[in-house]
């Protein structure tokens, strides 16, 4: 594109040519920038040369006008002012576009104080919004358990499946090398003290009171709570819930039911392999590194276990089992509108539902030690 | 280039699409010439959309030839596509807008993508847009949830138009909107094609916008297509065409053409 300014009799010539059009926008901004600061007085626009010009090189040839007349040069067209630009001043109506208001400035100290008044609200809402749905899920299951037809036994065998069958390989093979690095330390401290027998205790008592379902807690929350918030966000936004909601069918019911009972029958199970395969881990190393022969090693895992030993384990798992569903469907059922809220809320799922789950552990723990088991 | 086809801005010829042993076209032709509003209509299910896909050259048919401009699509490495796509705007059925992005977001993705223009002449280019299809200036700093049926329409509209594209291709511009909507939404139409002086392929179901915008019509039958002026296809006496031009719901629509012309 073209910008002469020729100098003629008391007034300034532009001679405008070549391609007025998007792809040149980048290149002609700053041109008429210049252009435009240099010039006053009576202006010739002279726009026969222009080979082609669409909207956006219209739009920037009228901000140039706008801009000569606005620093009080009286603004000629020598051979018309070309349609385009009449097309563009019809379309904002005169008016010039105004950018979308800003938010109001707030004073330093004002700031702070609203955020965390809002923090505050927010969280408030937060927990009536969780206290609902645990009165909604509580309700729909009362309601299930009075009729088979409510119970959804498909729905809730696929869940079992997806989030427990599906997760057989990676939780054994977590749970296995974990008791593995647990042995490996453990011998190596109890040796100092000529205890290496003493492994066999330490990865008992770990594997089945703590470590076996608290990694395929973890697990779990990663793989199943994430899947739970996802796919519930998405048949939110694409309207599925509101369209069962329609139907006359109950989404707590449908959607959110058979999850939480698919994963609080999946995890115990989960558990008992993850046991399993933490005592196969130990007794590996054992042999390996301390020399106990497998028999000796089960005598010895024997003598460990308490009566409580194993189901001090096994019964925090239907708990994190349902802390992780509930969040994970609750975080799924509150995406609305936008692909990034599904992503946010994903997040928050797994997060929230890891955190829930130690928080639980330890709450577990203290419950354990009162009463002395 | 041939003598004759020098103002057709699609030329697609001998196009096969089949997915597996569903052929949806075989052996489709179809011409759209400069400034004109050509229609595209169609029974459920008879290849409209993918049509659309091949010209756009998100689908590569099993056969046949699709050119833009001159330029082939169909066969095409992706980076020379893209001189193509920056000359067509597509607006698609459900809008497709960005949901993590405002209107005015929305709109300015495409140039801030293709054209490193300042920040102050981008936002003033998309509110140009924006105006321009008729929204109204508080509809720029929402996002498309918060949108109405008919403003995520023109959204779209605006967006497709970002890069100032010589061929607008509308996937059924007035579905979902009521028929005064759809009237004012014709009316826009028509009003940007002459005033851009766009070539514009619409796919559409409704029969008073055909009435109204179209210059010609294509009717996709049998895998094939048949077109010709809107005159030519009313009196065409295929079954399904006369079914579709002499039900009860087009002699309405024709009066009324008739009646806002």
């Amino acid at each position: 594109m073209q910008i002469e300014a020729v100098d003629e009799a008391g007034r300034r010539r532009f001679r405008l040519g070549g391609r007025w059009t998007v792809e040149e926008a980048a290149a002609l901004e700053p041109r008429l920038q210049r252009a435009a600061a240099g010039t006053s007085g009576a202006v010739m626009l002279d726009a026969a040369g222009i080979a082609a010009m669409d909207l956006t090189g219209a739009w920037l040839l009228r901000s140039f006008e706008r801009r000569l007349a606005g620093a009080g040069c009286r603004v000629e067209w020598a051979d018309g002012r070309p349609e385009q630009l009449g097309f563009i001043d019809r379309a904002v109506a005169g008016a010039v576009p105004a950018a979308p208001p800003a938010a109001e400035p707030l004073a330093a100290l004002r700031r702070p104080l609203r955020e965390i008044g809002r923090r505050t609200f927010g969280a408030r809402e937060e927990i009536l919004d969780g206290l609902a749905f645990l009165g909604a899920v509580v309700l729909a299951a009362g309601r299930a358990f009075g009729s088979v037809k409510r119970l959804r036994l498909p729905s809730v065998v696929r869940h079992v499946w997806d989030t427990g069958v599906t997760a057989v390989p990676i939780v054994a093979l977590i749970a296995f090398l974990i008791s593995v690095i647990v042995a490996y330390i453990g011998a190596q401290q109890l040796r100092k003290f000529g205890g290496e027998i003493f492994v066999v205790d330490l990865v008992t008592v770990a594997v089945l009171r703590e470590l076996g379902v608290l990694l395929t807690a973890i697990i779990v929350a990663g793989r199943s709570g994430s899947a739970y918030a996802a796919e519930l966000g998405v048949m939110k936004l694409n309207e599925e819930v509101d369209a069962l909601r329609a139907i006359g069918m109950d989404p707590t019911e449908v959607l959110v039911l058979p999850r939480v009972l698919g994963l609080v029958i999946a995890l115990p199970v989960l558990t008992v392999i993850a046991d399993a395969m933490g005592l196969a881990g130990g007794a590996l190393l054992s042999w390996y590194l301390v020399d106990i022969p497998f028999n000796q090693y089960l005598e010895r895992m024997q003598g460990s276990i308490a009566d409580w030993t194993f189901w001090v384990g096994i019964v925090k798992a239907p708990v994190f089992a349902f802390l992780i569903a509930m969040i994970g469907t609750l975080r799924g059922m509150q995406v609305r509108s936008s692909s990034r809220e599904l992503g946010r809320l994903t997040t928050v799922a797994v997060v929230q539902s890891i955190f829930l789950v130690i928080l639980a552990d330890a709450v577990f723990a203290v419950i354990f030690m009162e009463l002395d088991i | 280039m041939e003598a004759g086809t020098m103002d057709a801005v699609i030329e697609v010829r001998g196009v096969v699409n089949r997915f597996g042993a569903q052929v949806v076209h075989d052996g489709l032709d179809l011409e759209v010439r400069r400034g004109e509003v050509f229609g595209i209509v169609g029974g459920s299910g008879s290849g409209k959309s993918v049509l659309l896909r091949t010209m756009l050259g998100l689908q590569r048919p099993a056969a046949g030839s699709v050119r833009i401009e001159g330029h082939e699509v169909t066969r095409q490495p992706a980076s020379e596509l893209l001189a193509v796509k920056r000359r067509y705007g597509v607006m698609f059925q459900r809008g497709a807008l960005f949901s993590s992005l405002t209107v005015l977001q929305n709109v300015e993705l495409p140039i801030a993508e293709h054209y490193g223009v300042g920040e102050q002449t981008l936002r003033e280019l998309a509110m140009l847009r924006i105006r321009m299809v008729g929204l109204p200036e508080e509809a720029a700093g929402k996002y498309p949830a918060q949108l109405s049926g008919g403003m995520t329409k023109r959204t779209a509209l605006a967006r497709a138009l970002a890069l100032d594209p010589a061929l607008l291709f509308l996937d059924e511009p007035t579905s979902g909107l009521d028929p005064i909507s759809s009237a004012a939404f014709d009316r826009l139409v028509l009003y940007l094609q002459g005033a851009l002086s766009l070539t514009v392929v619409m796919i559409t179901h409704d029969l008073d916008t055909i009435f109204r915008v179209c210059n010609r019509v294509g009717v996709i039958v049998d895998g094939r297509m048949i077109s010709g002026t809107l005159e030519d296809i009313v009196r065409n006496d295929h079954p399904w065409i006369r079914e579709y031009f002499h039900g009860e719901r087009s002699r309405a629509a024709r009066g009324q053409a008739v009646h806002d012309g």
